[in-house]
């Protein structure tokens, strides 16, 4: 238990903007009628986040009015879940430090020092210009990335204290740093790569599509389960004389879609060129594209770029290219 | 070692696609229809095969769990997806959420046909507003191409919503979550009755961790027995392991249940800092678990059974390892302080328990304490466990019991070095009472 109170002062009135009301009125319609009290922790933090990251006494009033509950229930929600924020934070970063042990096993403390000397001695007070404030927290659940600090909606992991004052300057300069990890691994993964998920034939699509089905479905639009695997494309077990061709320079087709190409065996425009409308449609059923293929359609382009021409939207993408190598 | 064509949580770590389209090519949402098509109770009887134990801390079968809904009563029934990843140490569901959410997703489906239910929560905890993002642009892609929602594909109706705390530990514990959903304070209810039969809005509901929801559509696919047959009898299937702490490599990894707990840290996480000689110990299974003596370490199995007959628990699988520089009086004691922040407050055991253990604890990790407080303090503990409404007491205690039973000498050595230190010991230690009074 900590105990906490609200601000002494408290500004005259408080209301949500006309989106937030909408949003509002969606949101309670997700609890059974009459269980409105349901929506009172995600209402409170929409308040919080529209009034400069703090919950302020009136808000708390309005939102016992919007759902029928009495103040005092509403103040009780308030004063026990601790990211209700009960006075001003600062303006440009609220640090929440994770303190618990196996974030301090790994040097938390070093994080809070940091905040002590550049922010505030104490928690919970603003900076001088009262752009910063900080707090240390209870474990946040980034354990295998500790040490760690959250602020505002995102998370910035395997802190050093140098690491950290890089972190608090993008927020000083108003160019943050990219969250995640500051030292460069992808999420959880050990560094130096991963030691599992190694094997390719996870990834292949060959996990996909196993099972048939037999009945079709009731509804006049046609399932998307109800795929006919005759039509599906020849896939290759890698590229051939190991280079696949560029599938990003087929408009409509980004660097996640290549890979999931990549993954049904596909890495070459003459590949794409010789589909079948059979085939086309499977794949977009797959992806569940909605006829993505048809309109950007796909099989075109990739015919032009296989006989070794260029789309309009390749010469584009290669002048690009080569601009940004000139700037470099 | 686990192989990978025996793994469930194949982006785990989030270098594939997220979404739906990436999540089909990995085998989610394939041919879920057919699943559903073979009943409620094949279905609780395939999870029941694969001897899955529920993989939030507790360890209960979670088929079991299931069957206890009941099959025809005229309230609505509900699935309430917990989380509420709060346990120190723990960060697996958060990959799920934000890497994996069709595995759970699909799950939910499954489990909520199971139980009959068409109404499933997913209660988030407050800080994850990332995660949240992710999962539920995830929801939005399975409601878009009607594989969840009214009138989808696969004949059962289900929403599913998700809903967020603020930053409450207590609200993992099953029945603080729902008083939480149900828009009050997360204080633990009294059970009986159990939330089977009177759980959100007075209605039967069944509260699961995410872990054991995502894992379910693999085990329907390829059968209870194939899961059943990894890690060994009653300690069954995969798990994900979080190995945080003093290691060169903390991570998170999915592996076998029963794993040797040394093979995990030197397989996955790079080994212990400075070889396995520099371990001190390991808190197994996140903060409410009692450490391991050293020598125990090297032999420890991963898994309900052996780590509960080395008197400590498997709890979340979140692996805490400290190596010989780590102060474990100071470590405890910050765990100690963690649960006093965490206290509800509904009981007096927990409420005051949890404050005085964490005050002496403090006192002892400066030495600044008499050896007769060290049994004054496990007495204390004994008083909390088991004498509360929810497990938050004897969370608080066991850590406590456990540097006590494994460190006792680490404690008197301490208390020691401090006296020889001070001239005027016993001085210092009527004023420490003075101040512990005045606390």
């Amino acid at each position: 238990m900590s105990v906490r109170r609200l601000c002494p002062e408290q500004p005259a009135s408080f209301a949500f903007t006309k989106e937030n009301e909408a949003w509002a009125k969606q949101l309670v319609a997700k609890y059974p009628a009459g269980k409105q009290a349901s929506a009172v922790i995600p209402l409170l933090w929409r308040a919080q986040e529209q009034f400069d990251g703090w919950l302020c006494e009136p808000a708390i009033r309005l939102v016992g009015d919007m759902l029928g509950m009495a103040y005092i229930r509403v103040y009780e929600i308030a004063t026990f879940y601790t990211m209700f924020q009960l006075s001003p934070v600062g303006r440009k970063a609220h640090v929440q430090v994770c303190g618990t042990t196996p974030c301090m096993l790994r040097g938390s403390g070093d994080l809070i020092a940091v905040c002590k000397s550049r922010i505030a001695p104490k928690p919970h007070e603003l900076s001088a210009d009262g752009d910063y404030s900080w707090e240390e927290v209870e474990c946040l659940g980034v354990c295998a990335n500790a040490p760690m600090v959250q602020i505002w909606k995102d998370t910035y992991e395997d802190l050093t204290p140098e690491l950290f004052e890089k972190v608090l300057d993008g927020f000083a300069d108003g160019n943050p740093v990219k969250p995640g990890s500051q030292i460069g691994r992808q999420a959880s993964s050990p560094q130096g790569g991963p030691t599992t998920l190694t094997d390719p034939a996870l990834y292949d699509g060959s996990r996909a599509g196993k099972r048939e089905i037999s009945e079709t479905a009731t509804s006049g639009e046609v399932s998307l389960l109800q795929t006919d695997n005759s039509a599906k494309p020849e896939a290759l077990s890698g590229p051939r004389d190991g280079k696949a061709d560029d599938l990003k320079l087929i408009s409509g087709v980004g660097p996640k879609l290549e890979e999931t190409l990549n993954g049904l065996g596909i890495y070459h425009f003459d590949q794409i060129a010789s589909w079948s409308k059979e085939t086309a449609n499977w794949v977009d059923t797959y992806l569940s594209f909605k006829g993505r293929i048809e309109r950007e359609d796909w099989i075109s382009q990739a015919k032009v770029l296989a006989s070794g021409g260029e789309t309009e939207f390749s010469a584009r993408k290669a002048n690009a290219r080569d601009e940004n190598e000139n700037e470099a | 070692m686990l192989q990978d064509k025996d793994r469930i949580f194949l982006n785990l770590y989030g270098f594939h696609d997220a979404g739906l389209s990436g999540a089909r090519v990995r085998g989610a949402w394939d041919n879920t229809k057919a699943l559903i098509e073979k009943g409620h109770d094949w279905i609780i009887g395939e999870v029941k095969k694969s001897g899955l134990r529920g993989r939030g801390g507790a360890g209960f079968p979670t088929g079991l769990k299931w069957s206890f809904m009941p099959k025809d009563d005229p309230r609505p029934s509900y699935l309430v997806i917990n989380a509420d990843e709060s346990e120190p140490g723990s960060c697996k569901d958060r990959e799920i959420l934000r890497h994996d959410p069709h595995l759970l997703i699909e799950g939910a489906l499954l489990a909520s046909f199971a139980m009959r239910a068409h109404t499933c929560y997913i209660y988030f905890r407050g800080e994850f507003i990332r995660e949240r993002e992710a999962f539920q642009r995830a929801v939005d892609e399975a409601y878009e191409a009607r594989l969840i929602g009214q009138g989808n594909v696969h004949g059962w109706d289900l929403d599913l919503f998700v809903h967020h705390g603020a930053g409450a530990y207590i609200c993992g514990e099953e029945t603080a979550l729902l008083e939480s959903l149900e828009g009050r304070k997360g204080q633990p209810r009294l059970k009986p009755p159990f939330p089977a039969g009177c759980g959100l809005y007075g209605a039967p509901t069944t509260v699961n961790n995410v872990e054991s929801i995502a894992v379910v559509p693999d085990i329907l696919r390829r059968g209870g027995s194939w899961f059943a047959k990894l890690g060994k009898a009653n300690n069954t299937g995969t798990k994900l392991f979080q190995i945080s702490g003093h290691v060169e490599q903390p991570c998170v990894v999915e592996e076998e249940m029963a794993i040797p707990l040394r093979e995990l840290i030197e397989k996955h996480a790079g080994g212990v800092r400075g070889g396995w000689d520099n371990l001190l110990t390991v808190i197994p299974g996140g903060s409410s678990v009692a450490c391991l003596p050293t020598d125990v370490c090297g032999e420890i199995t991963m898994d309900f059974d052996a780590l509960s007959a080395a008197k400590s628990g498997l709890g979340t699988a979140a692996v805490i390892v400290m190596d010989k520089s780590t102060d474990i009086v100071k470590a405890i004691a910050r765990i100690s302080y963690f649960y006093k922040h965490e206290s509800c407050g509904q009981c007096t055991p927990c409420r005051e328990g949890t404050g005085w253990m964490w005050r002496v604890m403090e006192r002892m990790a400066q030495g600044r304490a008499q050896k007769s407080e060290i049994d004054l303090l496990l007495k204390v503990s004994k008083q909390v466990e088991g004498q509360t409404i929810c497990a938050l007491g004897d969370a608080a205690a066991w850590p406590v019991q456990g540097l006590i039973r494994n460190f006792r000498h680490v404690i008197e050595e301490r208390i020691d070095s401090y006296q020889a230190k001070s001239k005027s010991a016993q001085g210092d230690m009527d004023r420490a009472e003075f101040i512990e009074a005045a606390e």
